[in-house]
């Protein structure tokens, strides 16, 4: 049913079709909405669910923890510093092998605070063993979900749908809101590979020392691996009940004969393929290759899409202080041995803005070669070099946030 | 594609606006994307939320630079926010004022852009008869309807029976359908001047 939505109350709808039995969570922006609206529909009884409104992002992953364990169907949702609070919990449910579906809604890291969407949340947390897919559109967040539980329950492994904090969570687009009988045909009940029972006693989280910690660590590297085959047959599946593409590991847009591929992850890649299609209309050699699942990476997909790509820009919203890119340098490792040249572009950080117009001038240096190995797209250049100049001539310069804002004066008056 | 922004301040129901306004364009078989600047919805404190409309999906996910349309919901933002900022010649400008343009301190701008495309309405009068309270923003999607044509008062109505209920909606629909005609005549009074 075609519905005029938010973003996060189409995602709130889609949770509740997979018929969770616990939600448990803690309140922050940009992913409030999604809880709210679940919280709405167990109170009225539309949701036949259990929900905890827990003290801290901690206590909700422990609380998915235990409620996963004991044979739930289990959901929460959190984002940025939210994220980072539960991470012990976050690597045990993982270690655990507990099914657990968790949104972030993209929010950058502080300090400094700041609410606004790029990906550091989410990369920050690449390696904790969590399946990791990426939305494109609210649609997609929204059958990401459905496809989640399923992969989750498949190989007894938590994911996390990723979701862009804000441009796509606060939203209002036209969704299709499946039916509970399609949800039901998809989506069997959970049957769990371990559960907390009292009439037949297991004990969950045992110690492992140095003579089985690689193996059970590799079991781990082997589940995800086996991931890399569950998740394109899922939204194969998917497409077949509900009609539409969804999912998978990466998505080529374009690609024939383009010398040139664009690689982003998220929202991004709606602007990126407007800006596209009009490069390629001027007879430019340029195409995307959109990521959505991150983790496992897909390294072999990668290789195979950027056969015909002689340069490769991988444009992020996020980036490895000291180093550079992220998913870029996963990118490197599904090229490795290519020669293919790969030029890390960071963008979007806290909530910067990613313009068509910036883009295309981006796209047009590439096609030239003349951009630099790292860029950083819109970085105004004269803010950091006062900064530098102000902290070579004074020792106490002052805290830096506070500096900089003070350089470019006040900003709500700004429009973009 | 139509790209409208609304201006206003943290209280006066901008983000609905736009989301309402998204809703109507649904209601007629349209694409539509509804989103907030966000982060400063303090009351008060300056907003901006947008809305593009389309016969096609919407992929672009940028602020709007270059309205088609905007809709000024307090007009002391005016001295504050380059609310004109990318607007296009042939766009439409809406303002909730009981001024004029020259009153205002814009005839300067108001000269540059059509004469039938800019209206000035007193929103917050209109509200507050018909709703009893100053929120503008429903009202000025009817006086939307009435400039621009990009839809029409009857999905308008339905989108604010989808958002509020009751008493609200029907005071909400009230005001939206005097701030329509309110429009009309402000159109038809400057067709009159120029025959």
């Amino acid at each position: 049913m075609l519905k005029q939505i938010e973003g996060s109350h189409g995602v709130a709808e889609a949770v509740a079709l997979c018929r969770p039995e616990v939600i448990c969570a803690y309140p922050i922006s940009p992913q409030t909405h999604i809880v709210e609206g679940l919280g709405k529909m167990v109170k009225s009884g539309d949701l036949r669910a259990e929900y905890l409104n827990v003290e801290s992002e901690f206590a909700a992953m422990s609380v998915a923890i235990g409620s996963s364990a004991a044979g739930a169907r289990t959901y929460t949702a959190t984002a940025s510093q939210g994220l980072l609070f539960m991470v012990e919990a976050v690597y045990n449910a993982s270690g655990l092998g507990l099914p657990i579906v968790m949104t972030v809604a993209n929010r950058a890291i502080g300090a400094p605070i700041n609410i606004w969407n790029d990906h550091s949340d989410s990369i920050s947390q690449r390696d904790c063993g969590w399946i990791q897919l990426f939305a494109e559109t609210n649609q997609e967040a929204m059958d990401l979900h459905i496809q989640a539980f399923k992969l989750a329950e498949e190989l007894s492994l938590p994911v996390m749908v990723c979701m862009d904090g804000f441009i796509l969570t606060h939203a209002y687009e036209r969704l299709d809101v499946p039916s509970q009988e399609q949800v039901d045909k998809f989506l069997p009940p959970f049957q769990p590979r371990q559960v907390l029972d009292p009439a037949s006693p297991v004990s969950i989280g045992a110690m492992v020392g140095p003579e089985a910690f690689t193996e059970v660590r590799y079991l781990a590297h082997c589940k995800q691996l086996l991931a890399l085959a569950h998740i394109p047959a899922l939204a194969a599946g998917f497409k077949e009940i509900f009609g539409r593409e969804a999912g998978g590991l990466v998505r080529p847009y374009r690609m024939e004969g383009a010398e040139t591929v664009v690689i982003a992850l998220g929202s991004v890649l709606g602007t990126i393929k407007d800006v596209v299609d009009e490069m390629q209309d001027a007879g430019q050699k340029i195409g995307v290759l959109g990521i959505t699942s991150f983790r496992p990476f897909p390294l072999d997909a990668i290789r195979e899409a950027l056969k015909g790509a002689t340069r490769v820009v991988v444009l992020e919203k996020c980036f490895a202080v000291g180093l550079g890119g992220i998913v870029a340098t996963n990118v490197r490792m599904a090229l490795d041995g290519t020669g293919q040249e790969v030029r890390t572009v960071i963008a979007g950080l806290g909530g910067r803005a990613i313009t068509m117009s910036s883009l295309h001038k981006l796209f047009a240096d590439a096609l030239a070669g003349k951009l630099e190995a790292l860029t950083f797209l819109d970085l105004d250049r004269g803010i950091v070099d006062r900064v530098l100049e102000r902290e070579r001539k004074l020792r106490r310069s002052g805290p830096i946030a506070e500096s900089v804002l003070r350089d470019i004066g006040t900003v709500a008056s700004r429009i973009a | 594609m139509f790209q409208v922004r609304i201006h206003g301040r943290g209280g006066q129901g901008v983000v609905t606006g736009a989301e309402m306004l998204s809703i109507a364009a649904f209601l007629e078989g349209k694409h539509a994307q509804a989103f907030p600047s966000f982060g400063s919805e303090r009351t008060g404190a300056p907003v901006v939320a947008f809305c593009r409309i389309d016969t096609k999906e919407i992929r672009l996910r940028e602020p709007i630079m270059a309205p088609d349309s905007i809709i000024i919901q307090d007009p002391t933002l005016l001295n504050q926010v380059d609310v004109f900022q990318g607007l296009k010649a042939d766009g439409y400008v809406l303002i909730n004022s009981t001024r004029g343009f020259d009153e205002l301190g814009i005839g300067e701008v108001a000269k540059r852009l059509r004469a039938n495309r800019q209206v000035c309405v007193p929103a917050t009068d209109i509200a507050m008869k018909h709703l009893g309270r100053p929120l503008p923003n429903a009202v000025l999607l009817g006086a939307f309807a009435g400039l621009s044509g990009v839809i029409t008062l009857e999905s308008v109505a339905s989108a604010i029976r989808d958002k509020f209920s009751g008493k609200v909606a029907d005071g909400n629909i009230a005001a939206a359908t005097a701030a329509l005609e309110y429009v009309k005549q402000q159109l038809a009074g400057l067709e009159a001047a120029h025959a």
